[in-house]
């Protein structure tokens, strides 16, 4: 069971405080997407092995959401931080490529 | 014969004798005895019967890998199945039966499957009970769980508690051998905070078997010192009888306490689970001996040659009179030493290595014990007891040497280090030529947050097998530097033996067994090989090689390097399957915990809740919570009440209690806005002091949620969720708030709770408010889809006029804490107005005879608003809502849906609910083609005849059209496709 620090309040959560909410960073496409854009955004995920930016709420705690990035081959959390960003911020990226100097970037 | 002897056993009291049974049979041990001790005590060696052939089994080791002795404890409400001798401590009246046979452990009628054993072979189910399809249900299934199978599952409720606890320490260490404590004292000393966990009822594991001396004393001193100086460090928790069952994700470990397993009904929990966060793991887990291949090595008699040991020096007790060794290694010739020294006949020390000549070697022919080397067993004699061994050369092909008798066979295929705990969460394993096992990659630990090793293994466990290397190991393992010296025997290297003797033929392969309890043989891994089977993985699964209770503790590297053989191909080639938590099996009692009836979950109540309970309330489990389902008076059935609490509510007042209806605040700037994204309808616009219909769908445009809305004011929105979606909808609202919009200025709050909710329903129902006074509910002041704050009856209350039956009907909200007094008074001033309270049934077939949709029933995740005819709800005029772009999809736009209709049966029955109609044709799957179902299904006494709602193909546009439903019986019900709604199409009644 994982333990994700809340960026909002601090605490060190266990992954039982937590509710996973997916792949972070989609783009929403409402009307006027075309039919390639909608499916992308609502089915196709990337499911790596590796470097993975995640949604999760602290539902048992603070209420609020944030990301993760981690990787999931070997557990490692590189940082996480409030989900009220389009792109992660700038020194969770540094923190990603310290550990893994061969990364390709979130896209 | 098996048997105590006079002298000795480190564990045992004899002054504190044990009687106990095994199937009915009396027998006395001493306390400190296993029950595997003590059934060898009374020269009980036949315990069971193996799954598929009946094989007569015995015991094999002394610890939690005992793949055989699987018996079943205890009786009645306490009886278990499967439950391990070797690791069941011995207390008065413990009642023991063994498994899997019939009708008899004796006189086994099933044995005829080991005389059938060359027509089941590995894959045997797979290729057999394919054809004809039918046969497997009916035929081949019943049978098979008949003959295999080992216990049987417990009929009466259990009788014993559970609970859970956690801990957390700075270093965890599971495993209380020598490596163990060694490991706990350098880092206790450290000032960590440590926890260690051992799966017996007592420390030090083998070292004192093994007669270790460490710095200058015997092994138990050393393990008495040790314990008492970790008992006085306050930093160091010590708990036995606890086994380290899993690792997980960053540092997460799981344990299982025994705690009154030997003191049943003593009114303590039975068992505890230990859900520990430890920052690094040392897993000192010891390793397991291997048996060794040969021809009838599962007849009872044939041990592991470390067990015999075992049960020698701690519990007095020779599996044998005359016991032939015979091994690949030096560290089965204590055994043959030991034997000797306690008096016992040890014939012949059978070596499979062209030479023995380490120290334990040379000492055992010094003492005139007969060692031969090359050599190795052709086949063990005996059925239910070994009776002698047949000798042959080891290099050969088995041609008999030479006949020697014995009544037991200590072997030893050499040491394989406990790697399940380094394994569980990703640490990798690296095979080592020199001791012929796996052992932990120091280098590709199982990682935490940090990206940095959660576990060490220390001591056998990471492949020390000498005491000294064990010490030093363990020591490192936990940081620290100055290990003490142990006295140890040089020892030879292992070799490498897979099978004995190496040119085995298929007759002696097949009655080579890997895997004991699941009846694996070396040649169904083989035949496994030749039939394709290159993974690991496959031939697990194919063969069921490892697939039993041991998960083939003591079968997997002797498995997979008899396939590693058969393909050609090098042992870490070939690779180890994965190793899954939990070590040894866990009871589901302690996974449940305390976890179980009233608080199996919590339970949510209405402030009415006790009411209803007065009141002979049918509940019906709603979410959490508890809604009265109906009322039944005295004689009624269910059905019954429900038909008098629709026809009440219809002609006099009916009062619901509707506190579970889901409640949220939307309130700020942006608020308006944001409800015109989350619902499909316009809320904006919506005037304060009105109340407005709305419906919720999810991204892909289904419909999720519906409810009334009310404007509070200029900021402020209700909006009223379904009583089981209050949660979601919230979660779902601040998902949006937080991770989309986050720049839009809005509150939300679940204030569900909060308000206890009334909903008084019927013609009576302005009469009722008016007699509780205190506000002016007319018509006029208050006309439908409104709402008004005020009193009533001295209750500060929110009215809404808002109708899910038809009726005239009013919800009142007050203060959770005043919901029970307002039920109360208005169930006392609706008395002479003939009110009665009604439940949830009777809700459902008001508003299905309004048709009204309900969430769940006319919608299952596929449906969209359009589907339900609901498409006055949706806006036109917005450019986006949440799940407009998913609705124009071509598929959900298409006319060929299934659509929401009323159906009425020609004969006035009632459909059977989630019937479906048949179309002609069949689909891709020789399935009939359907064309509908049944979504609604109620007997309406408004009516006087069944009604439901249903979507069927095209239905608004096939009117009058008769299709037909299925019955569960087979036949078919006619019905008529026909509007809706059945009860007041114009609404006159709710709008008055």
């Amino acid at each position: 069971m994982l333990i994700l620090e809340c960026p909002h309040c601090g605490i060190r959560a266990e992954e039982t405080e937590l509710a996973p909410g997916g792949e972070a960073h989609l783009k929403r496409f409402g009307p006027g997407s075309s039919d390639q854009e909608f499916e992308d955004y609502m089915f196709a995920r990337k499911n790596p092995k590796g470097v993975h930016f995640e949604r999760w709420r602290h539902a048992y705690g603070c209420g609020k959401w944030f990301i993760a990035a981690r990787c999931t081959a070997t557990l490692e959390v590189f940082g996480t931080y409030p989900a009220q960003t389009a792109a992660p911020p700038q020194h969770i990226i540094d923190a990603v490529k310290t550990r893994r100097p061969g990364w390709e970037g979130y896209k | 014969m098996s048997t105590r002897l006079s002298c000795g056993g480190r564990l045992i009291d004899r002054r504190a004798p044990r009687d106990f049974s095994f199937n009915g049979k009396k027998m006395r041990g001493f306390l400190g005895d296993t029950l595997a001790s003590a059934l060898l005590a009374n020269d009980q060696m036949l315990v069971g019967r193996s799954f598929k052939y009946h094989r007569p089994r015995g015991i094999v080791a002394a610890g939690p890998e005992e793949p055989n002795a699987l018996v079943g404890l205890g009786v009645g409400s306490r009886f278990e199945p499967n439950q391990r001798v070797t690791t069941t401590e011995l207390f008065q009246g413990l009642t023991a039966t063994s498994q899997n046979h019939w009708p008899s452990l004796e006189y086994d009628v099933g044995v005829v499957n080991n005389y059938a054993a060359r027509f089941l072979p590995g894959g045997f189910y797979y290729k057999t009970f394919i054809h004809p399809r039918f046969a497997w249900k009916h035929v081949f299934e019943p049978i098979i769980r008949r003959s295999a199978g080992l216990g049987k599952a417990p009929i009466d409720r259990d009788a014993d508690r559970y609970e859970q606890a956690y801990d957390f320490a700075d270093v965890l260490v599971i495993g209380g051998g020598v490596a163990g404590l060694q490991a706990a004292l350098v880092a206790g000393r450290s000032g960590a905070r440590v926890l260690v966990l051992e799966q017996t009822a007592h420390w030090g594991g083998r070292a004192p078997v093994d007669e270790a001396e460490i710095g200058g004393l015997t092994a138990d001193e050393w393990i008495r010192n040790a314990v008492e100086a970790l008992e006085g460090m306050q930093n160091v928790t010590l708990r036995l009888r606890t086994m380290g069952a899993g690792v997980y994700d960053h540092g997460y470990v799981l344990a299982e306490e025994r705690i009154a397993d030997h003191t049943p009904a003593d009114g303590r929990p039975r068992k505890r689970l230990w859900r520990i966060r430890a920052a690094k793991v040392i897993a000192a887990q010891g390793a397991i001996e291997r048996p060794l291949s040969f021809a009838g090595n599962d007849v009872p008699g044939v041990m592991l040659a470390g067990s015999v040991r075992d049960f020698v020096v701690n519990h007095a007790v020779a599996p044998g009179d005359r016991t032939v060794v015979v091994t690949n290694n030096d560290d089965a010739y204590r055994t043959a030493i030991l034997l000797v020294e306690a008096g016992l006949s040890v014939p012949v020390v059978l070596d499979a290595r062209a030479a023995a000549d380490g120290e334990l070697p040379r000492r055992a022919r010094a003492m005139g014990i007969r060692v031969e080397t090359g050599r190795g067993i052709a086949s063990v004699k005996g059925g239910k007891r070994v009776t002698g061994v047949a000798v042959c050369a080891q290099a050969g092909q088995g041609a008999v040497l030479e006949t020697i008798a014995c009544d037991s066979v200590a072997m030893s295929g050499g040491w394989s280090p406990i790697v399940h705990l380094w394994s569980h969460c990703g640490g990798k394993l690296i095979w080592d030529e020199v001791n012929a096992h796996f052992r932990p990659d120091p280098d590709r630990p199982p990682t935490g947050q940090d990206g940095q090793g959660i576990v060490v293994t220390a001591g056998s466990a990471s492949g020390a097998l000498t005491t000294d290397a064990v010490l030093r190991d363990a020591t490192n393992a936990a940081g620290g530097t100055d290990a003490p010296e142990a006295a140890v025997p040089q020892e030879a290297p292992v070799a490498a033996i897979w099978v004995m003797p190496q040119g085995a033929g298929p007759e002696l392969r097949a009655k080579m067994w890997l895997d004991y309890q699941n009846d694996v043989k070396v040649s169904d891994v083989q035949l496994a090989a030749r039939e394709g089977y290159t993974s690991v993985e496959h031939t697990k699964r194919y063969t069921t090689l490892g697939m039993a209770t041991d998960q083939g503790k003591l079968s997997n590297i002797n498995g997979l390097a008899v396939l590693s053989q058969a393909l050609s191909i090098d042992i870490p080639q070939v690779g180890t399957t994965t190793f899954r938590p939990p070590y040894t099996p866990v009871t589901l009692g302690a996974l449940a915990g305390e976890a179980r009836d009233d608080i199996f979950q919590p339970l949510r109540r209405t402030p009415m809740h006790e009411w209803h309970e007065a009141h002979d309330v049918e509940w019906e489990p709603v979410g959490l919570w508890r809604r009265p389902y109906c009322y039944r008076r005295p004689g009624e059935t269910s059905h019954q009440a429900v038909m008098r609490e629709v026809s009440n509510t219809r002609t006099n007042v009916g009062l619901l209690d509707a506190s579970t209806l889901g409640k949220i605040i939307v309130k700020g700037p942006d608020a308006g806005k944001f409800l015109d994204m989350l619902y499909t309808g316009m809320m904006s616009t919506l005037p304060v002091g009105k109340c407005r219909y709305g419906l919720m769908c999810n991204e892909q445009g289904f419909l999720s949620d519906d409810g009334v809305v009310a404007r509070i004011d200029e900021e402020t929105w209700l909006c009223h969720t379904t009583s089981g979606g209050a949660d979601r909808i919230h979660a779902w609202m601040e998902d949006w708030l937080q991770c989309e919009w986050w720049d839009w200025q809005v509150f939300t709050a679940n204030v569900t709770e909060q308000y206890a909710q009334v909903a008084v329903v019927g013609p009576n129902a302005r009469k009722l408010l008016e007699k509780l006074g205190g506000m002016d509910v007319s018509k006029e002041t208050l006309p439908f889809m409104q709402w008004q704050d005020g009193t009533l009856g001295g209750f500060r209350a929110r009215v809404y006029r808002i109708s899910f039956s038809g009726e005239l009907s009013y919800e009142i909200a007050v203060p959770a804490n005043e919901g029970r007094a307002f039920w109360d008074a208005c169930v006392a001033v609706g008395a002479e107005l003939g009110a009665m309270p009604y439940g949830t049934e009777c809700l459902h077939v008001m508003r299905a005879e309004k048709g009204f949709i309900m969430i769940g029933d006319e919608t299952d995740g596929t449906v969209i608003p359009q589907d339900l005819n609901l498409g006055w709800a949706i806006s036109k005029k917005k450019a986006d809502y949440l799940g407009k772009r998913g609705q124009e999809r071509a598929f959900l736009a298409s006319p060929d849906r299934w659509k929401l209709v009323g159906l009425e049966t020609l004969d006035g029955s009632v459909l059977e609910d989630g019937a479906y109609a048949p179309a002609e044709g069949l689909n891709a799957n020789g399935q009939r083609n359907t064309q509908g179902r049944v979504t609604s299904t109620y007997f309406s006494p408004t009516l006087g005849r069944g009604i439901a709602m249903g979507l069927v193909l095209r239905g608004p546009d096939r009117m009058g059209e008769v299709v037909e439903f299925t019955k569960l019986d087979g036949s078919l019900a006619k019905a008529k496709i026909v509007d809706q709604v059945f009860y007041d199409k114009e609404g006159a009644k709710q709008d008055v």
